[in-house]
């Protein structure tokens, strides 16, 4: 394939785009880890009580997507069974280096947190009789006795690591931000505004999925859905998808305005080969309606019902536009040439092992491992100290 | 095959910076080497590494690799590579040469020529040929009453000073070699494409056949014998020279100390050791 006059790409750009959807999910599943953590740590942090229907939840959730979020890494890797060199001996000026670390650290924060919160109900269980009971007694740590002493201590480390972990998830997600932010050869990427447009987004995308979640959680168990706690999530969301799309159109408009070098090919791509993608998706459909169907649902007078219908939508609506702007960002900075001068192809790829089918099974695997660990531990439990408010 | 060179010492101190822009950087500088330990010491801190980063600087000073591969007492070989576009006939010999020398996979390119036209409209044309012979011969011809003026110019690995590649990978499989040659270690390489991303110039891609990060080496293991890259070699014209830039009598230092040199895509600060004479501005 010729480029035709005026259009010119590198030759090795001609085999299309070196990182694919896995990249794209790699950031996704993070980005939901970090915000369903802050719905947890907005209660047990901020004491924002409505949210005690979804509070244990939110951890859980956050624990089973970050279980899965190397996965995507691992899959994209051309050498996956040298990916433990990554850990064993890093290069400390990859921005990629620390991510075996921080994301480790960040996993056993959580299993540990996890641990904690659902104690009490652990220990219960390990002491009953049956099979049943051996899966608590490891989950116990092998400590099956509970004192007033040793419940206040365990609550003093949940709020210990939940403060911690407000930090560790910015650092998580900001972190994977930094990955394109810090690349100088992408003007699509090189902004020291990715980190922050990142975590908005990580934050936006972690609520919209509890909400979603939430609502079908409570439909599948016919439980009603709590509808202060409904309505403070959509309010959250709304508060933080305005922050995520200011950010985001701010990165653009700056671009235009200043007009650099680059301006001629940013501009077309993002009017012609990002127009579906991020015109249509991540701007109108994906936040603009959001924002209003966000602001409408969190309003007092709207009806629960109508507020549900509500949260639904734009629950999944913002979820589709965090998933097309790591799209945008992902994809779209690869479709740059570094000639600068045309851009690449990106074919989806349906099988392989990096293929959209893939990515589907990958994808699929944390929310097969929330429903396990929503059967094992009461997930949906509200803490006794909150059962008044 | 594994071009792992002089692992011992990924060396980054050898060269200087006399100019922002990095043209000249052929000798020794202690200011240099202080800014390498600062910058080392900020990142190695967090690892405890700052003690043996330290001893693999002072290594690397003194260890002393000479041309040709010989020992020269006293001095230290840094390799540059320059392209004179005035010179080149867009033959193609070059791609071919290279293709056969380092068995780079179909539709992956080590090195290409581009051809540059510039139409009296205004407009400017850029192309290549990558197919058959890689020769622009092969390719329908132009209307040279349409136009103006149109040059080629060759692209291969700039074995930048500052390398953006090196900098990313995450395990350090991307090193920089005494002579200032950068090169990957196929054993280490796990294949992330982080480098890829990372390279402004387009010269890096997955091997398709390997399946680790490749790129030009300057012929790495011709150069340590005292060879010169298959490309230099093969070039009918001239276009292409390789040699020891800290060496005032070498060839490539006299072409670089007569001429205007430039470097692409300068604003970016990797200061590459692959020069150019007579680019212009459409030329990135
Ligand atoms: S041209 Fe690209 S691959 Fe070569 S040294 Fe510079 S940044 Fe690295
Ligand atoms: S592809 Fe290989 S050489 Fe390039 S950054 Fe990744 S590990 Fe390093």
């Amino acid at each position: 394939m010729m480029p035709h006059a005026g259009e010119f790409i590198f030759p090795n750009d001609l085999n299309g785009v070196a990182w694919t959807v896995m990249i794209v999910l790699y950031p996704y599943i993070t980005g939901l880890v970090a915000g369903a953590f802050v719905v947890a740590a907005l209660y047990h942090v901020f004491g924002r009580k409505e949210l005690a229907p979804v509070a244990r939840f939110a951890l859980a959730a956050s624990f089973s997507f970050c279980a899965f979020a190397t996965l995507p890494l691992l899959l994209h890797l051309h050498q996956p069974q040298r990916a433990f060199f990554i850990m064993f001996m890093p290069n400390f000026t990859s921005a990629m280096a620390g991510f075996g670390f921080i994301y480790s650290f960040y996993l056993t924060l959580l299993a540990v947190e996890i641990l904690l919160v659902f104690r009490t109900d652990i220990v219960a269980m390990a002491n009953e009789k049956g099979v049943r009971s051996l899966l608590y007694k490891l989950l116990s740590l092998g400590v099956l006795r509970e004192t007033a002493k040793s419940k206040e201590i365990d609550a003093k480390w949940v709020h210990a690591l939940s403060v911690l972990g407000i930090p560790a998830a910015c650092v998580l997600h900001g972190y994977v931000g930094f990955i394109f932010g810090g690349i100088k050869a992408n003007p699509w990427w090189s902004t020291a505004l990715m980190p922050v447009i990142f975590l908005a987004s990580a934050i936006v995308s972690g609520i919209a999925m509890l909400i979603v979640l939430y609502i079908v959680f409570s439909k599948i168990r016919r439980v009603k859905v709590d509808d202060e706690c409904l309505r403070s999530m959509m309010k959250t969301l709304w508060l933080f998808l305005i922050l995520a799309v200011v950010l985001e159109s701010l990165e653009l408009l700056n671009m235009a305005y200043e007009a650099g070098e680059e301006w001629h090919i940013l501009s077309r791509l993002v009017t012609e080969k990002l127009r579906f993608s991020f015109v249509y998706v991540q701007l109108i459909i994906g936040s603009a309606i959001p924002f209003v169907l966000l602001l409408i649902g969190w309003m007092k007078k709207t009806g629960p019902r109508t507020r549900v219908t509500l949260g639904m939508i734009s629950g999944l609506l913002v979820l589709v536009q965090v998933l097309s702007m790591r799209f945008n960002v992902v994809i779209g900075g690869q479709m740059l040439s570094k000639s600068f001068r045309g851009f690449v192809e990106y074919i989806p790829e349906w099988q392989g092992r990096e293929g959209i089918l893939v990515a589907i099974g990958v994808f699929t695997m944390p929310f097969v491992l929330l429903a396990a660990v929503s059967q094992i531990l009461p997930v949906w439990k509200i803490d006794a100290h909150d059962h008044q408010a | 095959m594994s071009c792992s060179g002089n692992k011992g010492a990924k060396d980054t101190c050898c060269e200087t910076q006399n100019q922002p822009t990095g043209l000249l950087d052929a000798s020794e500088s202690r200011r240099e080497f202080l800014w390498d330990a600062v910058k080392n010491f900020t990142f190695g801190a967090l690892t405890l590494t700052v003690i043996p980063m330290f001893i693999e600087k002072a290594d690397a000073e003194e260890v002393h690799t000479g041309k040709d591969g010989k020992e020269t007492k006293g001095h230290t070989v840094i390799f540059g590579y320059l392209v004179d576009t005035t010179k080149c006939i867009g033959c193609g010999g070059c791609m071919l040469a290279c293709k056969k020398e380092n068995d780079v996979p179909d539709g992956q390119f080590r090195t290409w020529v581009e051809r540059y036209v510039y139409y009296a409209d205004g407009s400017v044309r850029v192309d290549a040929n990558l197919k058959g012979k890689f020769a622009f011969s092969e390719l329908p011809p132009i209307n040279p009453k349409e136009v103006l003026k149109s040059f080629f110019v060759p692209k291969l690995c700039n074995h930048c000073t500052d390398t953006p590649c090196i900098q990313v990978c995450p395990v350090g499989a991307s090193y920089k070699t005494k002579e200032g040659v950068v090169l990957v270690d196929y054993e280490q390489c796990i294949g992330c494409a982080y480098c890829v991303q990372a390279c402004p110039f387009g010269t890096r891609f997955i091997n398709t056949k390997t399946q680790t990060a490749d790129k030009c080496t300057w012929c790495y293991h011709r150069i340590q014998h005292g060879e010169k890259p298959a490309c230099v070699d093969v070039c009918p014209t001239g276009t292409r020279t390789f040699g020891d830039i800290n060496d005032p009598e070498s060839e490539i230092s006299k072409a670089l100390a007569e001429n205007r040199i430039d470097v692409l895509k300068s604003y970016l600060g990797t200061r590459p050791k692959t020069r150019y004479i007579g680019l212009t501005a459409e030329v990135v």
